[in-house]
């Protein structure tokens, strides 16, 4: 026992792919995934600003780009991150507050976030759609 | 390479005051995040609307335009501070949860700080230039 100089081997506390995904757990890393492709979807906002104060061509260019096969889909689904995010973050302003700590309520909220993100996104695109297509 | 808490547990206070300690700003980053969050809300309300309205299907006449009118380059300007703020920081709990090779997360934590202000910086100069006419 005392003469080995071998590393014991001690179990390790659990981690995350033991355990059976919940709920509120992959709510929880879609915010972390929603907030990160938006980041990564500035540089699209960016674009079209810059686009836009060097001129008409430029400006062409972006919306031929953004109207796009490609361009429609990473915007669909930029939308729906969007508003997956919002939901979600106000469920977390409400956690913050000192609410919706209760694991029913904590459920009962993170569906509603699913059901608003569906709402708001179809929404959107039923709002837009018809200028859309000429 | 070690970790920046793995020498400061239980350290007598001289020696942890000259490593990586407290800088009395724990809670700043937190707190902005949900300021920004709220800030967020309002103005990207304000944004959506103004894409279904304005922006979707306008020629760069009609964008530069829109864009241009005071209230909408203010509004704009600040939409861009706030969610590029937002997503600053959001990226960089991200990176400080993920990224655990010391040197590779300060790296990644600096080009974040610089590629969110270099985008802002762009963001906001392109709305200046559409507004002021150039």
């Amino acid at each position: 026992m005392s003469g080995s100089s071998k590393k014991i081997q001690r179990p390790l506390s659990p981690h995350l792919q033991v355990y059976k995904p919940q709920m509120t757990s992959v709510l929880s890393i879609l915010h972390r995934m929603t907030g990160f492709a938006m980041a990564v979807g500035i540089l699209v906002v960016v674009w079209m600003l810059v686009a836009a104060a060097s001129g008409e061509q430029a400006y062409n260019v972006f919306l031929h780009y953004v109207g796009s096969k490609v361009g429609m889909v990473l915007l669909f689904g930029w939308s729906v991150a969007f508003f997956y995010h919002m939901s979600n973050g106000i469920r977390h302003l409400f956690w913050d507050m000192g609410y919706l700590f209760k694991l029913q309520n904590a459920f009962r909220a993170g569906y509603v976030v699913l059901l608003s993100t569906v709402v708001l996104t179809g929404l959107l695109w039923w709002t837009v759609c018809p200028f859309n297509v000429h | 390479m070690k970790l920046k808490w793995e020498e400061s547990g239980l350290k007598a206070p001289l020696a942890r005051a000259k490593g990586l300690g407290s800088a009395k700003e724990g809670s700043e980053h937190w707190f902005m995040q949900r300021v920004t969050a709220i800030s967020n809300l309002i103005l990207m309300a304000w944004l959506i609307w103004s894409v279904i309205h304005h922006v979707v299907g306008a020629s760069h006449a009609d964008f530069t335009a829109w864009l241009a009118a005071p209230v909408n380059a203010i509004l704009m300007i600040l939409a861009v501070i706030s969610v590029f703020y937002h997503a600053a920081l959001g990226t960089q709990v991200i990176t400080e949860d993920y990224v655990h090779h010391e040197g590779l997360k300060m790296i990644k934590l600096i080009g974040i700080k610089l590629f969110f202000f270099g985008a802002a910086v762009a963001c906001i100069f392109s709305i200046m230039k559409v507004a002021f006419g150039g």
